[in-house]
């Protein structure tokens, strides 16, 4: 049995597991489709939170969906120059 | 009177959006609640076929919106159940024929006149999808097992709800008890799974919805049939009553029919 399985491998796996394995890939990526337009005001407003706690490097701000099989994650690479000390910090 | 007024979409088109309002506003009907069905789906009409009476088709509703004709002179009373009407779409017009301020206006002057507005929408995601839905409070949302269908439900469920549409409820349709058993199509459990909204029912495929078709005669009128049980279970959940799901892997079995004939019988309400 356990043969058998190893030789078909993957193939042993029904019609229906199939189907419902790819249509959770597939939804997972239309969720989290994003359009540049979107993106960018994503961008702007995390930009705007994060000044208020240091200074950034702006012009080097990455930010985008990274995607594989399983997953979807944001990925956000912001150089960071200098944590403010002051205002945020005693309120 | 303030009728709940309920859009029935998809996304995806042929997976049973007519079947399905014509079945539900017969069995509401049935169940002595008055019940109007629009066909919001402007130029490929069809809910008048469905339910049989497109011999008695005068009006459609662009005619009431434009004031052509009032909605009394619109609606078609259906002989068979009491409370049951028919409001037609035009078939040689376009979607861009109207707009959702005047859908919504529509239902708003049937409401004080029903318990029940039917939406039949639609497929797609566009203009007709958005007028259709504009009058609603609820939606029901119409999949078969498959992942295209299931797929544009999905996106359907994010529109319905950035729209503020509740409850937004699931039909399964077309399910074939005996190929989920053999593992060859997704289960009612895979798709509640990934799209994570209340279901309110699951339809088997069965042939009596073509013979029904030919009829001109919903099955929730004669009530011989899986689909038909399924339908009217579909219809008392939306009055609030609490009926468990069919054990569809058995409704093949002797005396399913007779029950169900009884069942029917003995709950006029
Ligand atoms: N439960 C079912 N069993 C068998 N055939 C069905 C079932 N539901 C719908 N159909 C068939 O599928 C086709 C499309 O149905 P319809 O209600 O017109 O879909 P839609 O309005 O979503 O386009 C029709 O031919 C109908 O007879
Ligand atoms: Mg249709």
């Amino acid at each position: 049995m356990d043969f058998l399985k190893k030789l078909f491998g993957s193939g042993s796996e029904t019609s229906g597991q199939k189907a419902k394995d790819r249509l959770r890939i597939v939804l997972i990526h239309d969720r989290t489709d994003i359009s540049p337009q979107l993106l960018d005001n994503l961008r702007k407003e995390i930009v705007h939170v994060l000044v208020k706690y240091m200074d950034i490097d702006e012009k080097k701000i990455e930010i985008d969906l990274d995607r594989d099989e399983k997953a979807v994650a944001l990925v956000a690479n912001i150089p960071v120059l200098r944590i403010k000390r002051s205002g945020v910090e005693t309120k | 009177m303030s009728a709940r007024v309920i859009v029935t979409t998809s996304g995806k088109g042929g997976v049973g959006k007519t079947t399905s309002t014509a079945n539900i506003a017969a069995a509401l009907a049935k169940f002595g609640k008055k019940v109007v069905a629009i066909d919001a789906d402007v130029g490929l009409r069809n809910l008048d076929v469905i339910m049989g009476l497109e011999n008695r088709v005068v009006y459609n509703f662009i005619d009431v919106i434009e004031k052509t004709c009032k909605m009394s002179a619109a609606l078609v009373k259906d002989k068979r159940v009491p409370g049951l009407f028919l409001l037609p779409a035009a078939q040689t017009r376009t979607k861009d024929a109207v707009n959702p301020e005047q859908m919504v206006a529509l239902c708003e002057e049937l409401k004080p006149d029903f318990d029940f507005i039917l939406l039949d929408c639609p497929a797609g995601i566009e203009g007709g999808f958005k007028n259709a839905a504009a009058g609603a409070d609820e939606a029901l949302v119409v999949t078969t097992p498959e992942i295209p269908s299931v797929r544009d439900a999905d996106r359907i469920i994010g529109m319905l709800e950035s729209m503020g549409k509740s409850p937004i409820r699931l039909i399964i349709n077309r399910l074939r008890p005996n190929m989920v058993q053999d593992g060859d199509m997704l289960a009612k459990e895979d798709i509640l799974d990934v799209l994570s909204i209340e279901l309110i029912g699951v339809v088997p495929e069965d042939e009596s919805v073509i013979r029904a078709t030919n009829n001109g005669e919903p099955m929730t009128m004669t009530l011989d049939s899986p689909a038909a049980h399924a339908y009217l279970n579909i219809a008392e959940r939306l009055l609030g009553n609490d009926v468990p799901l069919m054990d569809l892997e058995s409704y093949a079995g002797r005396g399913f029919f007779s029950k169900i004939k009884k069942f029917f019988k003995g709950k006029k309400r």
